[in-house]
């Protein structure tokens, strides 16, 4: 999460001191993103640098307030049109997992889909309790909301995966594909590297 | 100690005979409480709408006892046994079952003037469920003139018009987006916390998530259980 852009975002609506700027996104972001004040500082500082904001002397309490710079609203404003790229996990771990499983003799792939469902089950019923006590009429509550459908849309969708995990794998075990799970002695070629860099290239 | 609504014990169903024979359910023992909504997950033909069936005196299991608000559905005389269906059981059909010559208002107002309520306090009751619905203002259309998912929020608002203590649903949310979709499970989940119990068929997970307890079934049998106990705080932390 870019708490670069969320400052120039907040500081889009008016001047604020470090403090209020963290209370803003937090209230803002439904109380899901705990922010350290000192990365906030340090952040400000940047901003500052790259000239996307500007800060005024400190007053007598020591507070000192930022202003948004032209150049920062527009990096504000690129950021908010700008697509959020999603990093597509190659290497998600159950799927590694049931990859494996299904090659191990004596490994009921079933139990480990079943108890998968099982989890991501619960997880569901844990955030549809959080969203049942919220109310879409409270701006609050909304951020919020916002927050919980994007977790259970996800679930959901790892839930409907499962069901097709489940089917492949019987198809699977249908062609007798589980039979060949011998290990491949023939192609081993070289032992252990004896030194973990540099080796084996 | 809350009342046990719906008690199923031992519940075997067989459909067919000979080599077309298939058993729906093999086994299933259920009880659901007051306040207690129960779904029911699992893939087509693995049982689980002849759980609702039985759980609303529409089948007679093979074996088993099947207690509907403490009276044992299959021993008790005919009349009796429709007279607990309109009175305690509200059932959400699939297919909607509504009524086509009756308009949305008098198919959701008819158990209740069946049961001797009053023609002025029975469309009463009957406007409520279908403000419930967020549906008021197609109570004078007939079933043919409103759309899907119109008619299956008419079917859910027919299903708890009244003070239903049951409340049996075969996937209520078929035909609707998934906005009014939650709208409406989130009507019947207050509905049962108000004081009666559910047990909820459905292929969508979200949906399900609304239930206490989520039943797992495969080829008649309940085959897992899942209900609430992760910490939210423990699973946003990644997010």
């Amino acid at each position: 999460m870019s708490l670069k852009h969320n400052i120039l975002a907040v500081l889009s609506i008016g001047d604020c001191h470090g403090y209020q700027i963290r209370q803003e996104i937090e209230s803002r972001t439904g109380q899901t993103w705990p922010i350290n004040i000192g990365q906030i500082y340090s952040t400000l500082d940047r901003l500052e640098r790259d000239n996307l904001i500007v800060a005024e002397r400190a007053n007598p309490e020591g507070q000192i307030r930022y202003s948004i710079t032209k150049a920062g609203k527009a990096e504000a404003m690129e950021w908010l049109k700008a697509p959020v790229s999603q990093t597509t996990q190659i290497r998600h771990e159950l799927a590694i997992k049931l990859a494996l499983a299904v090659t191990l003799p004596g490994v009921d792939t079933e139990l480990i889909l079943q108890s998968q469902r099982i989890a991501t089950l619960q997880n569901l019923q844990t955030l549809t309790t959080a969203k049942m006590t919220a109310s879409e009429s409270a701006p609050s509550d909304l951020a919020w909301i916002l927050i919980l459908d994007s977790q259970l849309f996800a679930l959901e969708a790892e839930l409907r995966w499962l069901d097709h995990v489940e089917g492949l794998l019987l198809v699977s075990a249908a062609r007798g594909l589980e039979s060949q799970n011998e290990l491949n002695t023939k192609s081993s070629k070289r032992g252990r590297p004896t030194k973990s860099v540099g080796n084996g290239k | 100690m809350t009342n046990t609504l719906i008690d199923l014990q031992d519940i075997r169903k067989t459909y067919g005979t000979g080599e077309a024979q298939v058993q729906a359910l093999a086994g299933v023992t259920l009880q659901v409480r007051e306040g207690e909504l129960v779904a029911v997950m699992g893939a087509s033909g693995s049982g689980k709408s002849t759980i609702l069936a039985i759980s609303g005196g529409l089948e007679r299991p093979d074996t088993g006892t099947t207690k509907v608000n403490g009276m044992e559905l299959f021993s008790t005389p005919e009349k009796e046994l429709a007279r607990l269906r309109r009175q305690t059981i509200g059932y959400v059909f699939q297919d909607f079952n509504l009524i086509p010559s009756l308009t949305a208002i008098e198919n959701v107002a008819l158990p209740l003037e069946l049961d001797g309520v009053t023609k002025g306090q029975a469309k009463k009751a009957a406007e409520e469920a279908l403000e419930l619905m967020q549906i008021k203002e197609i109570a004078k259309r007939f079933p043919d003139q409103i759309s899907g998912g119109q008619r299956q929020r008419v079917a859910i608002a027919r299903s708890i018009v009244g003070s239903r203590k049951v409340i049996l649903a075969d996937e209520p949310t078929g035909a609707l987006d998934s906005r009014t979709g939650e709208a409406v499970i989130r009507a019947l989940r207050e509905r049962i916390d108000g004081g009666a119990a559910g047990i909820l068929v459905t292929h969508d997970a979200k949906n399900a998530a609304w239930a206490d307890r989520i039943l797992l079934i495969r080829d008649g049998v309940i085959v897992d259980e899942a209900r609430t106990k992760r910490d939210l705080n423990e699973l946003m932390k990644n997010v």
